[in-house]
């Protein structure tokens, strides 16, 4: 028992820690994600909207789902909300702190690929080449409208023919990284000072609610843990019991149809009591064919 | 049995880590195994389909199956199906949960690889690059060539160094339109996948709940019951063979007793430990025979009861063995557990 105390004292002051390891891994997952990723844009005058919004939006949605899934305490969270009644009853508080807290950790990882997307620039340039006005760029001025769509949409495809002897692109381009960039930067500092403003202020409203919550909603974790290691200790002996019972019949079936002297000296050595009984090839094949072909029941009453 | 009782408990409780740490690996290896693999494109227009989707389908198809090989759980899945009823009924909820979380885990590299490969846009853009519409992005005034030729033409837009058709539609822009709608693709996919899995993990506690805490007990159990059992047989397995070995030089030492004439030399009883170790064989010539007895004619499998000394004891070694060699070798088999 004093092992399982050590292991839950382990489990209750890091089970925070471990949650708060598995976001900080999925937002540097999403780093190495957005870094490795081949981002082509594919320069084309209606695809280059839906290619680059797509890139932006697309995988902090995938990220958010992977942090609610690996986060165990959803699940935590999900069984005390749609469990019956019963003789417990169900405090929404609880429910609703548990349901703050995973929610704000799985938001990291999409604000991270959000933010790294903004600051880099390159899907906006994708997404919004096409609609800059082209009376504004000397390369773009003197050309009819059609035209001047499809060399907007060539505008993030450095390496095209049509792009190589155009200086404007590189104006637009740096046009949109600059509105890219401060809308990145901005969308940092308001995050920011949202979590500070709202740790910071968060003692001053409804304290003890917090801390009741929050001791509620570690007692449901640690309770299921309990639960299921109880369950495989519990399974444990139960299968000790019945292999036990196992061999005991098998004994007694042998005793009954062999007709050997009863074996005086049976209880006499130590190192005989782990046979059980069983010393003979074809025993021990009967044994094993029984165990195959008629396991004991359920049952070790 | 205290040590016993950890090892189980470390393996109940990391087993489901140890399965995901497999699945882990698993899936790190089928992104290394893309990778490492040299794509080459035929560039030839019915060969270019048949490869990018084979690259895209066969390896996802190996992996799931390498996935259930790898799985420990999978002889005793089937070892639970293919019982025989006895006297213990068959819970199908249990054999479904099992294949469930065998599958699931399964599923992981497959997925990873299409991903891989769908985000990548090599496979996509060497199967679909004939379809690519040359009358939007190419050049619809160039001189009219017969299909055929506009085919091998767009076949070799994957392998630029051999592309002929600038004329018709530029490389670059099939290229990136191409990628384009494979990466598109390999996004949708992976956030189909997350949401299924999403769905899977968190609509079970909204209906099956009580369900789902039984079968996964009794998974459990038939588990460990499988490993606690092997455990037993090699314990007693051990103890045979110690009796067994242990009746064997009695047998010798009061065969050669016999064969001399001599009394039974019986240790003086303040010999100590080592001389009773000795088992009564104390030359080289003695120890000889033991051991060439041993190898040609090994003892029955049947233990007798420990009988006092009678001065004419059963000959051991002179009686012929009581069961062929054959069944000793199917015994050594089943106990080889690895």
């Amino acid at each position: 028992m004093d092992r399982f105390r050590m292991i839950f004292q382990y489990f209750q002051s890091n089970s925070e820690s471990v949650m708060n390891g598995i976001c900080g891994l999925l937002a540097l997952a999403s780093v190495k994600m957005y870094t490795s990723f081949d981002f082509s844009c594919p320069c084309l005058p209606q695809y280059n909207m839906a290619y680059g919004l797509g890139i932006m939006f697309v995988p902090p949605i995938i990220l958010f789902l992977c942090g609610l899934i690996l986060n165990r305490q959803s699940l935590v969270m999900l069984e005390e909300w749609r469990r019956p009644l019963g003789h417990r009853k169900k405090d929404l508080a609880v429910i609703r702190y548990m349901c703050s807290s995973i929610m704000q950790r799985a938001m990291v990882a999409p604000v991270v690929w959000f933010i790294v997307t903004l600051l880099d620039g390159k899907c906006l340039i994708c997404a919004f080449s096409g609609s800059m006005d082209p009376q504004k760029f000397v390369g773009f001025a003197n050309v009819s409208t059609v035209q001047a769509q499809q060399l907007l949409a060539k505008v993030p495809c450095k390496d095209d023919e049509l792009m190589r002897n155009n200086t404007s692109h590189k104006a637009v381009t740096r046009y949109l990284r600059c509105w890219s960039q401060a809308l990145g930067w901005t969308i940092l500092l308001i995050l920011i000072i949202a979590a500070f403003l709202a740790r910071w202020l968060r003692p001053c409203f409804n304290q003890a609610t917090l801390l009741q919550a929050r001791h509620w909603s570690n007692y449901i974790d640690i309770e299921q843990k309990i639960f299921e290691e109880t369950c495989c200790e519990h399974s444990r002996l139960f299968a000790h019991k019945c292999i036990l019972h196992f061999f005991e019949s098998m004994r007694q079936e042998i005793k009954l149809h062999s007709f050997s002297l009863p074996r005086e000296g049976e209880g006499a050595e130590g190192g005989e009591d782990l046979l059980r009984g069983i010393t003979d090839q074809d025993q021990v094949n009967k044994l094993l064919k029984t165990w195959y072909y008629e396991k004991p029941p359920l049952d070790v009453s | 049995m205290d040590k016993f009782r950890m090892i189980f408990q470390f393996f109940q409780s990391n087993q489901e880590s140890f399965m995901n740490g497999i699945c882990g690996i698993m899936a790190l290896a089928s992104t290394q195994m893309y990778s490492a693999f040299d794509f080459n494109c035929p560039c030839l227009p019915h060969y270019n389909l048949a490869y990018g989707l084979g690259i895209l389908l066969v390896p996802p198809f190996i992996l799931f199956l390498l996935g259930f090989v790898l799985n420990n759980n999978i002889s005793m899945l089937a070892e639970e199906w293919r019982r025989p009823q006895g006297q213990r009924g068959k819970d199908p909820a249990v054999l479904r949960y099992m294949f469930c979380s065998m599958a699931q885990r399964a599923m992981i590299a497959p997925a990873v690889w299409v991903s891989v490969t769908l985000l990548d846009g090599k496979c996509i853009t060497c199967a679909f690059c004939t379809s690519v519409p040359v009358e939007t992005l190419g050049n619809a005034s160039h001189p009219r060539l017969s299909q055929g030729e506009i085919q091998r033409v767009l076949a070799r837009i994957p392998c630029k160094e051999i592309y002929n058709g600038q004329q018709l539609i530029a490389n670059e822009v099939a290229i990136r339109y191409l990628r384009c709608i494979s990466q598109a693709l390999g996004w949708c996919f992976v956030l189909l996948m997350t949401t299924l899995a999403f769905l899977v993990r968190s609509l079970r506690p909204c209906f099956s709940q009580a369900a789902f805490l039984k079968s996964r007990y009794w998974s459990h159990y038939i588990d460990i019951e499988r490993k606690l059992f092997d455990e037993t047989c090699a314990e007693h397995a051990r103890s045979f063979a110690k009796v067994c070995i242990q009746q064997f030089f009695e047998g010798m030492s009061t065969d050669l007793v016999a064969a001399r004439c001599h009394l039974p030399r019986k240790a003086p009883a303040n010999a100590g430990e080592a001389t009773e170790k000795l088992l009564g064989i104390t030359d080289q010539g003695t120890m000889n025979m033991a051991l060439k007895s041993w190898h040609r004619c090994k003892p029955p499998l049947h233990l007798h009861p420990p009988a006092l000394p009678t001065g004419n004891g059963w000959a051991g070694e002179g009686q012929p063995p009581m069961h062929p060699s054959a069944p000793r070798k199917e015994t050594a088999a089943y106990y080889s557990w690895v």
